[in-house]
């Protein structure tokens, strides 16, 4: 299952993964302390996504987000002290504090941001796959988005175009099975996202987005594909938001509790450990060293936030263009 | 009188039009629950996110005979489907001789407050009033909200209906009985003497209130509400600015050829109210830059009470002396 994964690299799939957890559950509490502003959208319960698919990418490979971005900006290597300050809206922050949960971009890693509306990203990250072809240095780009997303034109469009030109294309589908509250199954006519491969002529693939090795060997042949210049792959990751759309006390959630206590027994993070464990790459000591560890980090992020000053005032008027 | 909030009165607008013409349907990415419940799945549609598609299928849906509701939510989901808007819902009556009318309402929030950042927080109604063909509104009380929102799912022309982030749990006196407020006509909701205040949806709130705290200093301030963007009540805002012969327009946009360009454009233009005027007209918008996330950020680059207030001390001032040349 594990591939040639070697156990550090697992062990490091583990604390990426573990690392969202910890982080997300510390944005939805410090934003109910008033300390986060607007709006966050938790990825609990979808790490093994973002983590089983960016560990198959080089640094320089590009990809994009969602709304629900924090886990994809960790996922690519984001500097979590920076992510947070955004978050508490401080000059330290990725944007300057401009952007919030919503908004997180780094470009140096080639996370080419979060995004507010849906299936904005799209587009944009397949020019950066337009990028990567025209530079011919084998690179790669990602798109991440929900089943949602994957009704909008955006999605139809760039699948056709990257299809049609061999983009070195991963088109991500995260089909947590909602979007915000109505059920995919309302407004998708087939069950599978993948299916709809078929009709741009390039391979479709379903796995479970809950097992990071399934993941995570599915993203491989997509980017060895795409860097071979066969052009892109859609991969469905199907897996579950354990949490409410938003982080928005009192919001409508229409899921049968049966449904999320369902997926709570197939907890992305917990398969991983106890995979670890029972392979012997992972011990009882090993696991609690990582979680104090991973603690320790998300302190001194929020430590880092808390440190950084607000913006000024004058700075509402700075990088409206370009010097 | 009842009280609702700006939101619940929306919904009785729309709750109550539905019942009386079954040609009524509604659409929307998430269903509002109370509607779902009492009119069903085939009228309160739950749709995929394709703003672009319901935007266009709202109009064919409306050239067939049926009267659609299409329910943005943010205004900001609306720029995905533009060219619906700009090139199709707001064109067709005019540019098929006018054959088939197109009664649709389409529903946005907009305004900041919300700590959303810049894809969140837009005020982008100058962009759709500089369209012709479509009729246009943002009502600042419940009260206005209800009665606006019956005449257009009335019209027979596409409608937006832009409602205010920042009002939609305010509290007002709604009356229990039938009533409707005409597209085009503004409401003066303070009356005053010395200066005429020009605001929408929340400021017409920061108005009230710097109006009323400049009334201790006795000034005397007017605040008009356009209510309707598209047709906007030109002789209403005229005849004020006639009266008191100042202008301040305060709008939660920007000012680049915003909705403010426009009502100093309608003032000065006219011979008898240019010559009212006993100062420049002064425009109190929001900073011309993407709405920021930070709090201390946003809440800089919006209009207030307190830049109402200045704006009215300053067009008090009268005009300040040419520099010399
Ligand atoms: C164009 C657009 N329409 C509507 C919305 C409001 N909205 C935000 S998230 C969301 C649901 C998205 O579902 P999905 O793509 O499946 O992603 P998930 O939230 O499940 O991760 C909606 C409707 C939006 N942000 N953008």
């Amino acid at each position: 299952m594990a591939g040639n994964l070697s156990p550090d690299k697992q062990r490091q799939m583990l604390r990426q993964m573990l690392t969202i957890r910890r982080f997300e559950e510390r944005a939805s509490n410090d934003y109910h302390a008033g300390k986060i502003y607007g709006v966050v959208h938790c990825y609990i319960g979808e790490e093994a996504v973002a983590v089983g698919v960016c560990s198959a990418l080089e640094p320089t490979d590009r990809i994009i987000s969602t709304h629900r971005g924090h886990g994809h900006c960790i996922a690519k290597g984001a500097d979590l002290n920076r992510m947070m300050a955004e978050l508490y809206g401080r000059q330290a922050g990725y944007c300057k504090g401009k952007g919030g949960s919503m908004h997180i971009a780094d470009f140096g890693i080639g996370m080419l941001g979060a995004n507010g509306i849906v299936a904005g990203g799209i587009a944009i990250v397949t020019g950066a796959g337009l990028a990567a072809q025209m530079e011919g240095k084998g690179g790669v780009a990602v798109s991440f988005f929900g089943d949602g997303a994957s009704n909008a034109g955006p999605f139809h469009e760039c699948l056709n175009i990257a299809a049609a030109w061999k983009l070195p294309m991963l088109y991500v589908c995260e089909n947590n099975g909602w979007a915000a509250q109505t059920a995919a199954v309302a407004t998708h006519a087939m069950s599978d996202v993948a299916g709809r491969a078929a009709g741009y002529g390039i391979p479709g693939v379903v796995v479970d987005g809950n097992d990071i090795f399934a993941v995570h060997q599915a993203a491989s042949r997509a980017v060895a594909r795409a860097r071979a210049g066969e052009g892109p792959t859609l991969i469905e990751c199907k897996t579950y938001r354990q949490r409410a759309h938003t982080e928005r006390k009192g919001q409508p959630d229409p899921r049968d509790q049966a449904e999320v206590e369902a997926w709570l027994q197939k907890d992305p993070l917990t398969l991983l450990e106890r995979k670890l464990k029972a392979q012997g790459d992972l011990d009882d000591a090993g696991w609690q060293a990582m979680e104090r560890e991973v603690m320790a980090a998300l302190e001194r992020a929020v430590a880092f936030a808390e440190a950084s000053p607000f913006p000024t005032p004058e700075q509402a008027t700075d990088d409206v263009f370009a010097a | 009188m009842r009280e609702l909030t700006y939101n619940e009165a929306a919904l009785e607008a729309v709750a109550e039009e539905m019942r009386q013409d079954t040609k009524i349907f509604y659409m929307s990415t998430d269903p509002i629950p109370p509607l779902l419940k009492e009119f069903g799945d085939k009228r309160i549609r739950a749709t995929p996110i394709a703003e672009g598609a319901l935007t266009g299928m709202a109009i064919g849906a409306a050239g067939s005979g049926f009267r659609p509701i299409v329910d943005w939510r943010q205004v900001t989901f609306a720029f995905v489907a533009m060219d619906q808007i700009v090139n199709q819902a707001s064109k067709i009556h005019y540019m098929f001789g006018g054959q088939r009318s197109f009664p649709i309402v389409y529903r946005a929030n907009v305004g900041g407050g919300t700590r959303l950042a810049a894809q969140h927080c837009q005020c982008p109604y100058s962009m759709f009033m500089n369209l012709a063909g479509l009729k246009l509104f943002l009502p600042s009380t419940p009260y206005d909200m209800k009665g606006l929102l019956k005449s257009a799912i009335r019209d027979n022309n596409p409608v937006i209906s832009f409602e205010s982030n920042r009002l939609l749990a305010r509290k007002g006196p709604v009356p229990e009985e039938e009533y409707t407020i005409p597209l085009g006509l503004a409401d003066v909701k303070r009356a005053g003497s010395d200066v005429t205040v020009v605001a929408l949806a929340w400021l017409v709130h920061e108005a009230l209130a710097a109006a009323e705290a400049l009334a201790a200093e006795g000034i005397s301030v007017e605040v008009v509400d356009p209510r309707t963007l598209v047709p906007l009540d030109k002789e209403t805002i005229r005849r004020s600015v006639q009266k008191t012969g100042r202008l301040v327009i305060a709008d939660e946009a920007g000012p680049t050829a915003g909705f403010s360009a426009e009502v100093a454009a309608v003032v000065t233009e006219d011979d008898a109210t240019f010559a009212a005027l006993k100062s420049p007209v002064r425009r109190v918008c929001a900073l011309q830059v993407p709405i920021p996330y930070s709090p201390g950020l946003e809440d800089h680059v919006f209009p207030d009470r307190k830049r109402i207030t200045d704006g009215i001390r300053a067009v008090l001032k009268g005009p300040k002396p040419a520099a010399a040349a």
